[in-house]
């Protein structure tokens, strides 16, 4: 069982999620003496006592409009385990920031309105974080104090989030974040409940990490040549073992090497898994670069592949346009074949202009997943994660629409000045 | 917590530290003397072993940074055969801008602010690498690992990059650079687990023993500069405390505190009730003040 659990949160706004957040840093006493006076001075506008909310909100909008606009990572530890929990905004406006903390997180925590159930907002998101990797979800019912902790509500909600994800593990929780029922204190005002508190789910709910265990895989950041007789391929692995002596492929060539050293500052190693950041050296002596990746079984690198995206920017996606992909620490120029807007999460064609290494995202979310950036603003537009290669005549599939413009706006310019004017037009109506 | 989390840190830090090294053009590391600094020194020199440290070392230098500070970051960079930057912005120094004279807001506008961005400018540097923790203070709780500035260095919260699986961006538009954050994910007690763990030399003033101090409600302020007025009925008394978080002399309080070694630290943190950065008098000089002073382009 791991010692470190990665959370995400997800709910409406109105749902009393910032106030959930609060409880639970209060009640495991992870909020400093001095903040939470800053915080009870600032709730007396509240009539009723401490604005636990208050202790999450960092951005001085939020605390303005009363919402949660970006992702806020908090960092607590119980006896049993430490918590990273990425407190998410319930907006749609902000789905892509959800999408983001989802794509770490081993459990998503939901939340209700025991007035209201599950909101359609938190349904989504519960889908994208599926969708995202995320196995096991916990569904907190609040504001139970106000349907006078009452059970039949509470069935009713956890009975539609059953329906929501089929095939997850669930748990559901009544609780009352403002009250702290079943936070971290079982509640006495709800006996008909005999499940675990929030809390003791948080800490005993057993995740699959398959890290370690999955096929040996190393993106190479950076060779290392302090000296000519030492070449090192600096990188973190992120998923399995190595050992000096195993067999990799360097993908996407295909060759294949033998391990010589795992070098670290600590001196060599062994053995070394993931998720550790080590330098190997080959006993081939072979043309490895940065954006190449080590690995034990076949990766693919058909230049055409499916995938879901998540749509990041306010400009919706252009098919056809060139979009920089960022695949582990290969970068290579991308097209999609599909339009998308703005928090739109959908699956597409991409087509990349050379071969990069990749695996799908069901086998790993490491090797599985990229981005898109927009080379004419640099902005992250897309969180994309691999459905299966598309096979097929490399040279006739790989052939990106933009670049085959380009060459024959090139080629049929009867000067170098025609071509250079004509190749401009072309890549500002793209960009 | 075990010395697994600890080690599965320091990998992601490290990766971080190589990303930078690899995409940016020219990066610099803001070398502040405290104990985040030192961490990501020693996990600088971790990345790129066998290798040396890939750039240079910035000290933004306001002057009024406690005298142990300085001594302990010459002798650093002279172990480490670094290259060290030390900027200072001597035009405010020569106008006479100290925290009383001036405020503490305007104070550190010039000599932290401004100096850092002039130094940036100067290098020129595409990229600082500095130890700021999410943990820290709510603002920075929302900050990403690798975050954009404009061109005037400042910060908008609005117009931060996604970082879906830490996938780190670090393309950059005309005139705007980059802070790079490989902490984010730490927290103080990690700090000085780590710190324990590698057997990281840090400045004497985290370690308790008596000090000349005012005593100022909560806070001990350790009288180095001489323009630090004694209010009415105040003198100065012999007490023993230690430095939490190391700024300017005349800002930042210590604390009561026996603890004067590395594990008793840790056992004190794991008891403590307040936060790092309470005595940092200039995170409360308004509402959201370390928001304001990022956005203006305050680390």
């Amino acid at each position: 069982m791991p010692d470190l659990l990665r959370l995400c949160t997800a709910g409406h706004v109105d749902d009393g999620k910032s106030t959930l957040i609060g409880r639970l840093l209060y009640d495991t006493r992870s909020v400093p003496d001095d903040q939470l006076a800053a915080v009870r001075r600032a709730s007396e506008r509240h009539a009723d006592g401490i604005d636990l909310s208050l202790l999450t909100d960092g951005l001085r909008a939020e605390r303005e409009q009363g919402i949660t606009i970006d992702v806020a990572y908090r960092y607590f530890s119980t006896a049993r385990r430490t918590f990273i929990l990425a407190d998410t905004p319930g907006h749609e406006q902000y789905t892509r920031n959800m999408a983001t903390a989802a794509s770490t997180a081993d459990v998503l925590l939901l939340l209700a309105d025991a007035r209201h159930g599950v909101r359609d907002q938190t349904r989504h998101h519960a889908r994208i974080a599926r969708r995202m990797g995320v196995s096991a979800f916990v569904l907190a019912v609040n504001k139970m104090d106000l349907v006078g902790f009452d059970e039949a509500p509470f069935r009713q909600i956890a009975a539609s989030f059953a329906e929501l994800l089929p095939d997850a593990q669930r748990i559901a929780i009544p609780v009352s974040a403002r009250l702290g029922d079943n936070v971290a204190t079982p509640s006495t005002r709800m006996p008909w409940f005999t499940g675990a508190t929030l809390l003791e789910v948080m800490e005993s709910i057993h995740v699959e990490t398959a890290a370690a265990t999955a096929p040996f895989r190393m993106a190479v950041q950076l060779v290392v040549r302090p000296a000519p007789d030492f070449r090192g391929y600096a990188g973190q692995i992120t998923s399995g073992v190595v050992r000096p002596g195993d067999r990799v492929t360097v993908w996407p060539a295909g060759r294949e090497a033998r391990v010589a050293r795992i070098v670290t500052a600590d001196g060599d190693r062994a053995e070394a898994q993931a998720p550790m950041s080590v330098t190997l050296t080959l006993f081939e002596d072979l043309d490895i670069g940065r954006g190449d990746v080590l690995a034990s079984t076949p990766m693919h690198s058909d230049p055409r592949f499916a995938a879901t995206l998540v749509w990041m920017d306010e400009q919706p996606a252009v098919p056809g346009r060139p979009y920089l992909l960022k695949a582990g620490t290969g970068r290579v120029l991308a097209e999609i074949d599909r339009s998308l807007a703005l928090n739109e999460v959908a699956d597409a064609g991409v087509t990349v202009a050379r071969r990069v290494a990749y695996d799908s995202y069901a086998d790993s979310r490491h090797t599985g997943s990229f981005i898109l950036i927009d080379p004419a603003t640099q902005f992250t537009v897309a969180a994309g994660m691999v459905n299966h290669p598309i096979q097929g005549d490399a040279s006739a599939t790989s052939r990106m629409a933009v670049a085959e413009r380009l060459t024959r706006v090139a080629r049929e310019a009867h000067t170098d000045t025609q071509a250079v004017e004509a190749v401009c037009r072309v890549l500002e109506e793209v960009l | 917590m075990s010395l697994d989390h600890l080690r599965s840190l320091e990998a992601s830090s490290i990766h971080v530290l190589r990303e930078v090294a690899a995409e940016c053009a020219r990066p610099v590391m803001l070398y502040s003397i405290g104990k985040d600094s030192s961490v990501l020194l020693r996990l600088a020199q971790k990345a790129f072993y066998p290798g040396p440290i890939p750039f240079p070392l910035l000290h933004v230098d306001t002057s009024y940074k406690f005298r142990e500070m300085i001594a302990y970051r010459d002798q650093v960079a002279a172990s480490l055969g670094v290259r060290l930057i030390v900027h200072t912005n001597h035009d405010a120094l020569q106008q006479g801008v100290q925290p009383f004279a001036v405020g503490t807001q305007r104070c550190c506008g010039l000599l932290k602010t401004r100096a850092l961005l002039d130094a940036l400018a100067a290098g020129p540097f595409d990229a600082a690498i500095g130890g700021a923790r999410r943990d820290e203070e709510r603002s920075r709780a929302k900050e990403r690992v690798f975050s954009v500035r404009d061109r005037h260095g400042q910060w908008d919260p609005k117009r931060q990059r996604p970082e879906p699986w830490g996938a780190a961006n670090t393309r950059l538009g005309a005139g705007e650079s980059l802070r790079v954050f490989p902490l984010s994910d730490w927290t103080e007690l990690d700090v000085w687990r780590y710190i324990e763990a590698e057997g990281i030399p840090v400045v004497p003033l985290y370690f308790a023993r008596e000090r000349e101090v005012i005593v100022r409600g909560d806070a001990l302020i350790v009288i180095e500069q001489p323009f630090v007025p004694l209010r009415a009925g105040e003198r100065t008394q012999r007490v023993c405390c230690r430095m939490r978080s190391l700024g300017c002399s005349p800002c930042t309080g210590a604390i009561r505190s026996t603890a004067s070694s590395v594990s008793a630290i840790i056992a004190e943190l794991q008891a403590a009730r307040s936060s790092e950065r309470q005595l940092r008098l200039i995170d409360h000089d308004e509402d959201g003040s370390m928001e304001q002073k990022k956005r203006e382009g305050y680390f």
